[in-house]
């Protein structure tokens, strides 16, 4: 057999080893190739910030590193606490920045509920919403259905056209992109650089919005599997209940888990599913090991495939017409 | 409704929306995905301009390749749901 079995352990991680090697990475790359004086770090109560915190605080110290949390009215009131439960964890100067205020500045919430109003028009004050994914893992097409729930408690839903469900992914993206804005105006004021925060799926996936969260100078897991970085979260004494927590995006008003809006699946199963497909693994053996159909097992395959060809434009950096002379990248 | 030529009208949408470059032809075969031709997005509104260009409804299970990945899918698409109707 040419390819590795997949075996249970696969990604079984020494939690203290790569914790050295990321953290001493970070240094390199933070102080000698980019000759800042510390970083700045989003925290926004979820584990791959929360790692990316403690791993700061082990590299710098945690007098060089800088928290920001960013709540918005549409946050859940728990991710806050979470938050600044982490910058006490590791003793991080860290400040409160609420962006409600930019985000109405901005046409935020408006453009988006004008999106979902050409859907549900009677969508308004009181309501709530969310986006969530279909198709993708049994065969068709992944597509996006709105979500709305009236203040009465009664829950609608219905597919998104596509011009709708542009405008609200385009208007849900200042979100990302205002806090990035504020992680700068720290980072620039201190001379820091700023840390990005993705997974390997999430950065395999194209799961981060171009210039909003994707923007960073540093990202010390994405090379990492979610399920590494929850054991090295762990290891780095996060506190448990972040662990323990479900991914949730923390970005539309109801509440929505990371494998609805994007994933399709668990990120447990998600993991072995992109580890399989990357060490050559058939479907047909993955599909054995992870108790599902050859075909499902296929379409899984398809949809990473998908995914990365859809969102390579968001790597992409911009490209010149030719290179400019004495400019390194 | 006088006849319409299914395949000629998606490939001029096709074209109008999503050829940018050297992509010129839309073989009346080739696969939207394989070909790189549209992406899910690009899906969604195919199937937006299905619905109104013919006057059909595409239902959330017929969101699938058979019948939205290549012309000619579309064409029988589009004549099994009008000969439903």
């Amino acid at each position: 057999m040419s390819h590795p079995e997949l075996k249970p352990d696969c990604l079984a991680l020494d939690c203290e080893a790569e914790a050295t090697r990321i953290a001493a990475r970070m240094i390199d790359i933070v102080g000698n190739d980019l000759r800042r004086r510390g970083a700045t770090i989003a925290i926004s109560g979820g584990i791959d910030s929360a790692a990316c915190a403690a791993l700061a605080a082990r590299a710098f110290g945690p007098e060089r590193v800088f928290g920001i949390m960013l709540p918005e009215r549409e946050n859940s009131p728990e991710s806050l606490a979470r938050g600044l439960a982490v910058a006490e964890r590791f003793k991080l100067p860290h400040a409160v920045e609420d962006i409600t205020a930019a985000l109405e500045g901005l046409g935020c919430y408006r453009r988006r509920d004008e999106a979902i109003r050409a859907v549900f028009p009677e969508f308004g004050d009181g309501w709530k919403s969310k986006i969530v994914i279909a198709g993708g893992q049994d065969g068709s097409f992944n597509y996006f259905r709105v979500v709305v729930r009236s203040p009465d408690g009664k829950q609608h839903e219905a597919r998104l056209p596509a011009r709708e469900y542009m405008q609200i992914v385009a208007a849900t993206n200042f979100k990302q992109r205002t806090r990035k804005a504020l992680e700068y105006f720290h980072a620039d004021r201190l001379g820091y650089a700023v840390i990005g925060t993705p997974n390997r799926l999430e950065y395999d996936q194209g799961f981060f919005v171009k210039l909003g969260d994707g923007a960073a100078d540093v990202k010390p897991i994405a090379h990492l599997y979610k399920t590494q970085v929850v054991a090295l979260a762990r290891h780095l004494g996060v506190p448990e209940e972040i662990c323990a927590a479900k991914p949730t995006t923390d970005t539309y008003s109801l509440a929505q888990g990371q494998d609805e809006f994007y994933f399709a699946l668990p990120y447990q199963k998600m993991d072995i599913a992109l580890w399989a497909f990357n060490h050559g693994v058939p479907a047909e053996a993955y599909a054995e090991q992870a108790g599902i159909s050859a075909k499902q097992a296929q379409f899984i395959y398809r949809d990473i495939v998908a995914k990365r060809r859809t969102t390579r434009y968001l790597h992409a950096g911009p490209r010149l017409v030719e290179e400019v002379g004495g400019i390194e990248h | 409704m006088a006849k319409q030529d299914v395949k000629a009208e998606v490939r001029k949408f096709l074209l109008d929306n999503f050829s940018m470059g050297d992509r010129a032809v839309v073989a009346d075969g080739a696969s939207f995905m394989e070909e790189h031709i549209l992406d899910s997005t690009g899906f969604v509104e195919l199937v937006s301009f299905i619905e109104e260009a013919f006057g059909i409804q595409v239902d959330d299970a017929e969101m699938v390749p058979e019948n939205l990945d290549s012309l000619v899918n579309i064409e029988a698409f589009v004549a099994r749901k009008r000969g439903a109707a």
